[in-house]
């Protein structure tokens, strides 16, 4: 019985698997074969070499990558301490406040997100509308606030907001309402049952949601052109100019590798750490 | 004799909008003792003990711990402690963390902790290997243990219990109830105990109190809540019960208004009587009902069809059929076993000791 099922689910994923396959196992693996082609060719049938490598490592693109998983952290760490006050209501207080809440942030994904940077371009630029109204209020002026590393990090913050909020809030629903009242039956105070209780029976949604924020984070692109203008450039920003202006795509290849396997190790150790089942709502 | 209690309830009232789920409330909770509140759900027992331990605050009233007003005090800072329903353990730690959590929020230091957690393990007669253990990876009654140990780590001043036994299965919940009895009695600790089955009231409790619409019906022992009810609602909550509406009459007697009850004299000379028009319910419980021989007399006697039997382990259960249709129950042990068959008539008597008048309606 149980080998049929087994059989069963075998045969039904295959039409999804073999759309992964050709889809997103395929590229990858072209992607890894021309980062070990010879520099500036269109062809995957050279011999193999190391060289784009070694050029990612005598070029300086370290810092491109640190820059990317850097701010990737940092908005991740602030998404996550904003989110939980939040999430927390969401989960505990809110009643039907939570689902007006969340169709307000899911509707704000509807707009593409290139568009709302664009808003907050208009928004943040000399002339726009924060600096233009302080100017035209106290007659002060300055040069509006934009490109440079803090608002980088403030579009990303802005942007992957939503995929924080909700694992985390889907976490912190899984916490039991009698295990808090117990430990505060039991003596603790606020702080040692958020450190003692919330924290880690919310660990699989705040894994979750920092996976998801901080590998979206580390591979974004958009708000450094568009908020951080050329303020520091990203990883995905030099993968994009390899590929685009370079014409080089072993150079381009050896760098999403490199991004690749950084980011999904990352992932990979979060989720090993964590149960799945348990966040998409099957009792452990 | 005085006796200063430990807890004191005075005018107690909570109100959820316009709802009063209490009613004031006073109540004396005597030190060492184990108090059992029975009522059927919506009886405000519930309401009552959150108030008790802190997680809801009353609208009206006092809570006094010995000399100390503790009703504004939030649960975390009052030295009472409670085992929950759902028992509340905490899935993310082992049962050995799960027993030091109280005491490694006071700060007592690792290795104390440790040895004052294998001390409450063996006191519940739990292995010492369990300290290491999973929370899932214990049965119903070990959690039940755990969670109990983790409650007396906290060494509370009084500990209480929300139906913690009631999602067990009949013969662990019968264990463990004696197990909860021996304890008490060894810890020496005042217990407050919540519960809606009767039985359990009657196994544990030193007293029992019960509750009705957010009032305390009666508050007595075992043996005075059933022998000895104040209410219908009471009489008829401790168990089977055969009840008959009197009122008195103009000689001093008692006249039965539903079914015939015939009362042989004695009744008013050892106080089963009402004055000329007040009214009250006559009671007694099955086991004290006999079947009579045409020869043999009780002081109250009633003829009656019997229409059914049912065994019920070691008693029998007889359902006798009364002249204006309601059914009396009489329960005999196994041995004492009527011979009688069904629908045939049957005379039944009992004595006035075993009979108990509830005054009023």
């Amino acid at each position: 019985m149980n080998r049929i099922d087994q059989k069963l689910g075998l045969f039904s994923a295959i039409p999804l698997l073999i759309v992964l396959v050709l889809a997103f196992v395929a590229p990858l693996g072209v992607v890894a074969l021309f980062s070990i082609m010879p520099q500036k060719t269109f062809s995957v049938l050279n011999a193999p070499d190391f060289s784009a490598y070694a050029t990612l490592l005598s070029q300086g693109y370290w810092k491109s990558l640190a820059w990317s998983l850097g701010m990737a952290l940092v908005s991740t760490v602030t998404l996550f301490l904003l989110s939980w006050p939040l999430a927390f209501a969401m989960a505990k207080v809110f009643k039907r406040f939570t689902l007006v809440l969340t169709i307000a942030v899911v509707v704000s994904l509807f707009v593409s997100e290139n568009i709302r940077l664009f808003g907050w371009l208009l928004t943040l630029m000399k002339g726009g509308l924060f600096e233009g109204h302080i100017r035209a209020w106290f007659g002060v002026e300055f040069g509006g606030v934009l490109y440079n590393v803090p608002v980088i990090i403030f579009g990303l913050i802005y942007v992957y907001f939503p995929f924080m909020l909700f694992p985390l809030a889907q976490g912190i629903a899984m916490v039991p309402d009698d295990a808090r009242q117990a430990a505060s039956d039991l003596g603790a105070s606020r702080w040692r049952i958020l450190w003692e209780i919330d924290l880690p029976l919310a660990a699989p949604g705040i894994v979750v949601g920092s996976l998801l924020s901080f590998v979206l984070a580390a591979g974004a692109l958009a708000e450094s052109k568009l908020l951080g203008g050329q303020a520091v450039i990203v990883m995905a920003d030099e993968i994009e100019t390899a590929f685009t202006y370079g014409q080089d795509w072993p150079l381009g290849s050896a760098l999403s590798m490199v991004l690749i396997v950084i980011i999904g190790s990352f992932a990979i150790f979060g989720i090993s750490k964590v149960d799945l089942d348990s966040i998409m709502g099957r009792r452990r | 004799m005085t006796i200063t209690p430990i807890l004191r309830l005075k005018n107690l009232v909570k109100r959820f909008g316009s709802f009063t789920a209490l009613h004031e409330t006073d109540l004396d909770i005597i030190e060492g003792e184990f108090l059992t509140i029975v009522g059927p759900s919506g009886s405000g027992k519930t309401t009552l003990i959150r108030l008790l331990v802190g997680m809801d605050s009353p609208t009206e009233g006092e809570i006094w711990l010995r000399d100390k007003r503790i009703d504004q005090m939030p649960a975390n800072t009052r030295p009472t402690c409670m085992v929950f329903q759902s028992l509340a353990l905490f899935p993310h730690r082992s049962v050995g963390e799960n027993i030091e959590f109280p005491l490694k929020i006071r700060g007592v230091r690792a290795s104390d902790r440790r040895l004052r957690a294998l001390e409450l393990l063996e006191l519940l007669r739990l292995p010492d290997t369990y300290y290491d253990k999973r929370i899932h990876q214990c049965s119903g009654g070990e959690r039940q243990r755990v969670a109990l140990a983790r409650a007396l780590a906290f060494d509370p001043e009084i500990l209480f219990f929300d139906e913690p036994l009631s999602a067990l299965d009949y013969r662990l919940r019968k264990t463990l109830e004696k197990e909860l009895k021996d304890l008490h009695s060894r810890t020496g600790k005042t217990f407050v105990y919540i519960t809606h089955s009767l039985e359990e009231a009657m196994v544990m409790s030193d007293r029992i109190a019960i509750m009705r619409a957010g009032r305390f019906e009666q508050i007595n022992d075992a043996e005075g809540i059933y022998a000895r009810p104040e209410s219908k609602f009471v009489a008829e909550f401790m168990g089977e019960v055969n009840l008959f509406d009197v009122e008195g009459t103009s000689n001093g007697g008692l006249h039965s208004k539903g079914v015939e009850v015939h009362v042989n004299g004695a009744a008013q000379e050892i106080g089963i009587a009402l004055e000329k028009g007040d009214t009250g319910t006559l009671m007694v419980r099955p086991e004290f009902v006999r079947f009579l021989s045409s020869t043999e007399t009780t002081d109250f006697i009633v003829t009656g069809v019997l229409r059914g039997e049912y065994a019920l382990g070691s008693r029998i259960q007889y359902q006798v059929e009364a002249a204006d249709g309601s059914i009396l129950t009489v329960e005999k042990l196994r041995e004492d076993r009527y011979e009688g068959a069904l629908d045939e008539s049957v005379i039944l008597g009992w004595d006035v000791e075993n009979t108990h008048l509830i005054r009023g309606d």
